[in-house]
């Protein structure tokens, strides 16, 4: 860090990314309280523990191997070999993945990004619970968040991704990235797990099943606007001059940058943040005529929906596209349930799935023409290269993964738990056993008590 | 052509001001945002009044007091 300017820049890049990291810790605890409030009784503990350990089970094999497969994989397989030298950097045995002096930013930029594998794992979590086994959702969580996404991060969401390269993809607050291949994942392993008993009605007809406590789901879905209002800053590079980006960019202007180290600016995104959510809000509450949950979750839809496009977008467009996005992924929620028997249990497929995919291909037409990379030589941003990337991440690394993964749990007797356990609920044994050991106390306080009581002359 | 005037980065950054798609259309969008939002309130009153002309003539009056006695 020679010279104060350059030792200041580092230093308030450090932090600013370190407060997003604690921002986002956020939506992990809001998903924990949406699960439990949307879980019933019996299966409180169980749908609790299953998303609380997917903090250490992503945390430990993302600096394993998922923060090198991000620099290593931009264009690895089909355009080139794995980039070594941007990989080695960060490897587990690296020295700059320590504590090092020489640099202050791979520890909280790998934080950032670890957050959103807790995110894209933690969508999966919620759409599986009570019925799926824990050591199989852990399994999926590992692979979310520390191989798939991260793979597609290196494609669509890196200055140097194929993706940004060939197909112009723009995917700047992670519409697709996170949010499309965590819905498409989750699609195929519903799709092999099976409904809840008692999901659907004999004729199929698909039963609501309402969430024990709908305060914790409120509280636990205001988390996640809070914790994703983070997760955009993080998105962001804070400060940046023209001559590290070493692009086509002129002039000592400095400037914030998306991910992809093109121009924009951090209030840009906190005027389309707010207008999404605003817009997703509103059209939900008209969709769902009403429903809260609907309305809370349209909310968090309309800013998806807008994301990918959120750090150009105009304001007013941010409010649009997020309104429409919700109706359409409300739309196509009950029609897929209805269709296809599915049983998401709180939504995710819809809220991140649909929204992710119809975001990115409404940014190519909105975006059309825009650059995506201040590289020479990029695609610019169109609705082809958005539909193809909307491909790729819904499906290609979110649904086929999934789904193949649930079917060898599935064969191996696995990935659901047994029937009886369903019905007597996850937590029974717990629950026996917390009252077996409040009895105990309970007897020997009064056995104590009695013994030392005096008796009456 | 690129909806939001640049089509690279070749550029100072001291030169450029607003970036957004559709730039010169901000009367026209923001007559399409109001209309969202006035045609919000138009459809919450309708279906508001819908709602409680029906819920008026729900009521089964023991319930309803069951209802008062919980607070």
């Amino acid at each position: 860090m020679d010279g104060n300017l350059n030792a200041l820049t580092t230093v308030f890049t450090e932090f600013y990314y370190w407060v997003t990291v604690v921002f986002m810790f956020l939506i992990h605890v809001g998903f924990c309280m949406y699960e439990v409030g949307a879980s019933r009784r019996r299966n409180h503990m169980h749908t609790l523990m299953k998303n609380v350990m997917v903090i250490p089970l992503v945390t430990v094999t993302f600096f394993f191997f998922g923060w090198w497969i991000y620099w290593a994989f931009p264009m690895f397989p089909f355009f080139g070999g794995l980039n070594h030298e941007m990989g080695d950097a960060n490897l587990p045995w690296s020295q700059t993945m320590g504590t090092n002096l020489q640099d202050r930013i791979t520890g909280v930029f790998w934080a950032a990004f670890l957050l959103f594998s807790w995110t894209a794992a933690s969508i999966v979590s919620g759409s599986v619970i009570e019925r799926i086994r824990s050591s199989a959702l852990w399994v999926h969580a590992v692979l979310i968040g520390s191989v798939w996404w991260i793979i597609d991060a290196a494609w669509g969401w890196h200055y140097g991704g194929w993706m940004v390269q060939y197909l112009g993809y723009h995917d700047a607050y992670a519409s697709g990235v996170i949010h499309a291949i965590a819905g498409g994942y989750a699609l195929g392993v519903i799709m092999v797990l099976g409904p809840r008993i008692g999901k659907f009605a004999a004729d199929g007809t698909p039963r609501d099943i309402p969430p024990h406590n709908p305060w914790m789901l409120t509280i636990g879905i205001f988390l996640i606007y809070t914790g994703f209002w983070g997760f955009y800053a993080a998105c962001n590079v804070p400060v940046i001059a023209p001559e590290v980006i070493d692009g086509q960019i002129t002039g000592t202007t400095w400037t914030a940058t998306n991910i992809y180290l093109a121009p924009t600016s951090l209030s840009a995104i906190t005027f389309n943040f707010l207008m999404s959510l605003s817009g997703g809000l509103m059209a939900a509450y008209v969709v769902s005529k009403g429903d809260a949950f609907w309305t809370f979750s349209g909310g968090l839809a309309g800013v998806i929906t807008a994301s990918a496009g959120n750090d150009l977008y105009h304001p007013i467009q941010a409010m649009l596209i997020g309104a429409v996005g919700v109706v359409v992924v409300y739309k196509l929620h009950y029609w897929v349930e209805r269709r296809f028997k599915l049983d998401d249990a709180v939504g995710a497929v819809a809220v991140h799935g649909y929204s992710g995919v119809v975001g990115l291909i409404i940014a190519g037409f909105v975006l059309w023409g825009a650059p995506s990379s201040p590289y020479e030589g990029y695609a610019t941003i169109n609705p082809l290269g958005q539909v193809a990337g909307a491909v790729i991440m819904f499906f290609v690394l979110g649904f086929v993964p999934g789904w193949a993964v649930a079917k060898m749990q599935s064969a191996a007797g696995v990935l659901r738990i047994p029937e009886e356990v369903e019905l007597q609920g996850l937590d029974y044994a717990e629950h026996h056993a917390y009252e077996d050991a409040k009895t105990d106390v309970i007897e020997a306080d009064k056995a104590y008590l009695a013994s030392r009581a005096t008796p009456a002359e | 052509m690129s909806t939001i005037g640049y089509e690279d980065w070749a550029v100072d950054l001291a030169n450029v001001g607003p970036i957004y798609p559709f730039q010169g259309w901000e009367v026209a969008m923001t007559i399409v945002g109001v209309i969202f939002w006035i045609g919000w309130h138009r459809i919450q009153f309708v279906r508001e009044s819908e709602h409680l002309e029906k819920a008026r003539k729900m009521g089964d009056p023991d319930k309803i007091a069951k209802h008062l006695d919980r607070y």
